[in-house]
């Protein structure tokens, strides 16, 4: 059985290495880069958690004990349960515009939640005491025990799911594993909202604002990937966009649209309600709105991450790729941000401000260590090698291509040649 | 008859301890009338933590650990001089760059007398508390016994949660122990080889600590708390962790 395996397995793996030899130069190209930058990113962790301790290598510390890895970690998860959530639409709720983005978008998924537990096992300074105690001391009381659970879930769900999706199956079976993986993908979602959100030392996060937000939130980061990556998948297998993903690339445009518009109602009434707060939030508020953090708000988040993206989402009208690539761009890029000023501010007003200490009366810096940059380019840098690697072994997702039952056939018909 | 405390004719049945306890808090109700009519809204509200600290549902019984260790600061009687802190360092071999306990200054230029004020601050070791909900693996834990919030070195996979729950600044990531550290009130170093005295207390020129057993109506702690004539408050108390190191002073 294990020849018989390994002879079905050999052909597929080679034509698939194939096609990414063949790729063209500027995608190998950036396959390396991609690769170097996971490489040095691993490097950089292992260095930092290994042998200069995180307390020198990190940018964080008693008072800021989580900053940019966390962020980083939230941005790639968060978009792992937008795309999940986005593409099952289609292929679990039946809605036919949404079908023809499944593949890439599940795949993404599962690349997201991967590149999400690379950059926490480098941040947390026990990675493989994690994995032992997780299991056989685990709390459940804790959101973040539930959150890491509930995401290894997704990722087994999501895989299995994709593999019924290449193999083009639609029973009852799939459809379960599709729908248990956007359950867990949910519940993980809303657990790393309330990660925070229970945390009732810490004003700014505190309440139950947080998991909505985070799952909100989440659908318009999976809207951004898919339009981002779909576009560039365009490039990768020089193939121009079919109609029928054209016209799922223009429903997930409106769906933006309309998630921007209510996480705008939500960030104004955030700001309102915050204004009346205790001294805390309201000081963490006004770091975000007219402090340190007043750049990254206004010029990244409000005009980078909402303005831009809904004018220019309105003037594609769901029709002009193009602009559509650009606005979903300028999302990815104010999303990141958003979920580190999201970590960060939340933990820059001193715990004891309202006691009128020396110690506790300025507000507590943070600037990302060069270790911390280095392994966020390693996430980024696993993200896009997984993506483009992908795009060549799953022959670009395509319905008539991508099974490997062709493949299979061009080898038989190979070795029936050579036989005589 | 727990389920209905306040019910009178129930009260016969009540056993010792929980009838203590709703004396107790009877007591307390008078004092804090009491002093609020002749102190006005500020004393009010410091009685009043005293109340929310011990308030009914709080504790089941007269209080959840046996011994029930606590602390009280007399916040005014502290001069800095530090000493606790060194004893501290010495004691549980703390790091430079961490800290188990600290003396944080406010500034009070308008005081007609001193100009300074030392708070000393500690682990609280709540009883509700956020650090413990929080950690993934049981590494940071209520001692079922003592109410100390304790650590497990071994299961502590440094994610940090618990420095970020912790809403009075107890933790830091030990590198020696590779695991978060924070005040036990000595207890791997002193109390469990039977000392009964923490370091910091003992070391205390001023009597600022006083450390003891909350459970027992004997210790110095109790009969600190258990008073009226001076106002006994926490810190952070909105946060609803229930901390058991109290202030006062005097």
């Amino acid at each position: 059985m294990a020849g018989f395996g390994k002879a079905r397995m050999f052909p597929i793996i080679k034509s698939a290495y194939n096609r990414v030899v063949s790729g063209g130069r500027v995608y190998l190209i950036f396959v390396c880069i991609f690769g170097l930058l996971l490489i040095i990113g691993i490097a950089a962790g292992i260095h930092a958690l290994f042998i200069a301790g995180s307390r020198h290598a990190y940018g964080t510390y008693r008072e800021v004990p989580v900053a940019i890895l966390i962020s980083t970690y939230i941005f790639f998860v968060v978009a792992s349960t937008g795309l999940c959530l986005v593409s099952s639409i289609g292929h679990v709720f039946g809605v036919k515009d949404f079908m023809p983005i499944a593949k890439r978008s599940v795949y993404l998924s599962i690349i997201t939640i991967l590149t999400g537990f690379l950059v926490i096992g480098l941040e947390i300074e026990h990675p493989f005491r994690m994995v032992l105690y997780n299991i056989i001391s685990p709390n459940l009381s804790s959101n973040i025990w539930w959150m890491g659970t509930l995401y290894s879930f997704a990722l087994f769900f999501l895989t299995i799911e994709f593999i019924f999706l290449m193999k083009e199956q639609k029973h009852k079976k799939a459809i379960i594993v599709c729908l248990l993986g956007v359950i867990t993908e949910v519940a993980a979602n809303t657990n790393l909202g309330g990660v925070f959100a229970m945390m009732h030392g810490r004003p700014y996060w505190y309440g139950p604002y947080l998991p909505v937000y985070f799952l909100l939130s989440a659908i318009i980061t999976g809207c951004a990937f898919i339009i981002f990556f779909f576009v560039l998948s365009d490039w990768i297998n020089r193939r121009a966009m079919d109609q029928s993903t054209k016209r799922s690339l223009e429903v997930v445009g409106k769906l933006a649209i309309l998630i921007l518009i209510i996480i705008m109602i939500f960030t104004v009434w955030k700001m309102l309600a915050t204004s009346v707060g205790g001294q805390s939030s309201i000081e963490a508020m006004r770091a975000l709105i007219a402090g340190p953090y007043a750049f990254n708000f206004w010029g990244i988040e409000v005009i980078g991450g909402m303005i831009i993206p809904f004018v220019l989402l309105l003037i594609s009208r769901g029709k002009n790729m193009m602009i559509m690539f650009v606005a979903s761009a300028f999302m990815i890029f104010s999303i990141f941000f958003m979920r580190l000023d999201l970590v960060v501010v939340g933990q820059i007003v001193p715990l004891y401000l309202e006691l009128g200490v020396n110690e506790y009366s300025r507000l507590h810096t943070y600037t990302p260590s060069l270790h911390e940059i280095l392994v966020v380019l390693g996430g980024i840098g696993f993200c896009g090698m997984a993506f483009l690697l992908g795009e060549k072994i799953f022959n670009g997702f395509q319905k008539t291509e991508s099974g490997h039952v062709p493949e299979k056939i061009t080898v038989v018909v190979k070795e029936a040649q050579e036989a005589p | 008859m727990k389920e209905n405390p306040q019910n009178g004719e129930k009260q016969e049945k009540v056993n010792p301890e929980f009838q203590l306890e709703i004396e107790r808090r009877d007591f307390l109700k008078i004092g804090l009338v009491i002093t609020g009519v002749i102190a006005g809204g500020t004393v009010l509200s410091l009685i009043s933590n005293v109340g929310k600290s011990f308030a009914p549902g709080a504790y089941r019984k007269k209080y959840p650990y046996k011994p029930h260790y606590s602390m009280v600061i007399r916040q005014d009687r502290c001069i800095d001089c530090k000493r606790c802190m060194e004893a501290c360092v010495s004691t549980n071999r703390v790091p430079g760059y961490g800290w188990r306990t600290t003396i944080l200054k406010r500034e009070v230029p308008d005081s007609i007398d001193q100009k300074w004020d030392f708070i000393p601050i500690l682990c609280n070791q709540c009883n509700n508390p956020p650090c413990v909900r929080t950690c993934p693996t049981k590494a940071t834990y209520k001692d079922k016994t003592n109410g100390i919030v304790m650590m497990e070195d071994k299961k502590c996979i440094g994610c940090k949660s618990c420095m970020m729950a912790c809403p009075y600044d107890a933790r830091y990531f030990n590198e020696t122990g590779s695991a978060i550290d924070k005040c036990d009130f000595c207890f791997e170093a002193r109390l469990s080889k039977g000392a009964k005295n923490v370091a910091c207390s003992e070391a205390c020129p001023a009597d600022v600590r006083v450390f003891g057993d909350l459970s027992d109506p004997g210790s110095r702690v109790y009969k600190l708390i258990h008073q009226l004539q001076k106002p006994v408050w926490v810190l952070r108390e909105e946060v609803g962790a229930r901390p058991n190191i109290f202030y006062m002073k005097g």
